[in-house]
């Protein structure tokens, strides 16, 4: 038995039939489940949007709460909206990769640790799309040990926080990961990103101790540096490498030339 | 094994030859997914399919294969049910499976299903090797579970995502114990486990291998 069983002719049929076998099973298993996959991935994503946004509630219908968004897809270097991709099947996080919608930030500008950022992105409005409640933006920055990756909500003025969330991050459980705490979460409403000058340069950071002031958000004790990697992620997104020039659109007193300028200026740098 | 009976089979691996405290397999998923109990649940639930299964079906073919590959033959049964486990929790339980992340995909690894196909399942009936394996995957759930309703308690201060002990961050009373999220606090409770289970059966304590030795005279330095 044990003669025939290791024969050359023997091991290779084992091998083969089994290889045929759990392939078959294999293959079917992942075609027949992707349609629910994706249906849990697209649940996923919409629900973390209505969670920022302050409209989730367990157990609610999502899709239907989702009907009240629209997603767009926006130009990050003009701040206009594009239609040359479908919003709803658009990966922006992919899209970076692609010479074409994507960009490699030099090392100084490059705060949130990204090294590679795409330059079109999906942001979600709230009510009216032409005149949104709520601005939904997707952010992402290195935190204590990897990628985090959430949505920051804006209210219609560009500048007022509604709130943040994040719905992946490998931070210390406890302390970093207290990110997603509704109790530090709710410390962001009302906070105010740009300071009043019309500055397209953020204000908005996590300090230590206790924020004093609207631009300020209270730390996290223990996670120093995760709410360094929150500041700096929004440091990027909300400056006219990121959102700036989008969120300036909704924004009451910020000069629409000095975008520009900002704008050439940026190009000068990236040439 | 020919005494071997159906109960015994299936108890013994539970308590008195547990995978995780007596055979000490198995202790890398052990640390990464038992800081809740709903997740250990799920890696429990998906252990015991595997295992029962990938020795089911060693078993089936167990005259056929042939010596020189019966690594990579069982690897391939393994690897083959812990993909279809982890395309089923992404259909069904997309949540779990983000939490559980690359740790159902590392149940491959797991030394207690190789450990079971290759040191049971090879010798043994279909029906024989898939009750072992249902019995060493509770074994291994057992402890997961063990650990796992320790490490919530006293590190979120919730069972089963209930609260129990109202953490501070949510204004209660419980400052909960920031050590027991973090992988090493496992390897207390699961000696502690072990501690108890010798305690309690003393056949399995093992031989001393290495006694130490008397100091050696102490001499005045020259």
């Amino acid at each position: 038995m044990a003669q025939s069983n290791n024969s050359i002719k023997k091991i290779l049929t084992v091998a083969f039939a089994l290889c045929i076998v759990c392939s078959v099973i294999v293959s079917t298993a992942a075609v027949a489940l992707r349609p629910m996959q994706q249906l849990n991935q697209e649940l996923d994503r919409k629900t973390n949007v209505l969670r920022v946004a302050n409209l989730y509630e367990r157990g609610m219908d999502v899709e239907a709460a989702f009907r009240e968004i629209t997603a767009r897809v926006v130009d990050a270097r003009t701040g206009e909206y594009t239609d040359q991709f479908d919003p709803d099947t658009f990966d922006h996080f992919e899209a970076r990769r692609d010479p074409a919608t994507g960009r490699t930030l030099s090392g100084d500008r490059d705060i949130a640790g990204l090294s590679r950022v795409e330059n079109y992105v999906t942001v979600y409005l709230v009510g009216d799309p032409d005149d949104p409640d709520q601005i939904i933006l997707p952010i992402r920055g290195q935190g204590l040990w990897g990628l985090m990756r959430g949505y920051l909500a804006v209210e219609g003025d560009g500048n007022t926080i509604v709130g943040i969330t994040y719905y992946e991050h490998s931070e210390t459980p406890g302390l970093g990961a207290e990110v997603n705490n509704p109790r530090w979460q709710a410390l962001w409403e009302g906070k105010q990103i740009f300071d009043e000058e019309g500055d397209l340069n953020p204000a908005i950071r996590v300090v230590k101790g206790s924020g004093s002031n609207e631009h300020e958000v209270d730390g996290l004790s223990g996670a120093t540096l995760t709410a360094n990697g929150v500041t700096n992620m929004l440091q990027f997104w909300l400056s006219p490498e990121g959102f700036g020039e989008y969120l300036a659109r909704f924004r009451s007193g910020v000069d629409q030339d000095d975008a520009r300028d900002a704008d050439v200026e940026l190009e000068v740098e990236g040439a | 094994m020919a005494d071997a009976t159906t109960k015994s089979v299936l108890t013994s691996p539970v308590f008195k030859n547990n995978p995780i405290a007596l055979q000490v397999l198995g202790i890398c998923s052990a640390l990464a997914v038992t800081t809740s109990m709903s997740v250990s649940l799920v890696m429990t639930l998906a252990v015991i399919f595997v295992c029962a299964f990938s020795n089911l079906f060693v078993s089936l073919i167990r005259n056929h294969i042939p010596s020189s590959i019966r690594i990579i033959v069982q690897m391939t049964i393994i690897a083959s049910l812990v993909i279809v486990v982890d395309q089923i929790l992404k259909a069904y339980a997309y949540e779990m499976s983000k939490q559980l992340s690359v740790f159902v995909g590392l149940i491959i690894t797991n030394c207690i299903i190789m450990g079971r196909a290759e040191g049971f399942a090879m010798q043994n009936s279909p029906k024989m090797s898939f009750i072992d394996g249902i019995g060493n995957g509770i074994g291994y759930g057992l402890i997961l579970m063990i650990v796992g309703f320790f490490r919530e308690l006293f590190g979120s201060g919730s069972v089963f995502g209930f609260t129990v002990l109202q953490p501070v961050q949510d204004g209660g009373w419980y400052v909960p114990n920031g050590l027991l999220l973090l992988p090493p606090s496992a390897f207390f409770i699961i000696g502690l486990i072990i501690w108890v289970l010798r305690s309690m059966n003393p056949e399995q304590i093992e031989e001393n291998e290495f006694k130490m030795k008397h100091n050696t005279e102490p001499k005045e330095a020259v």
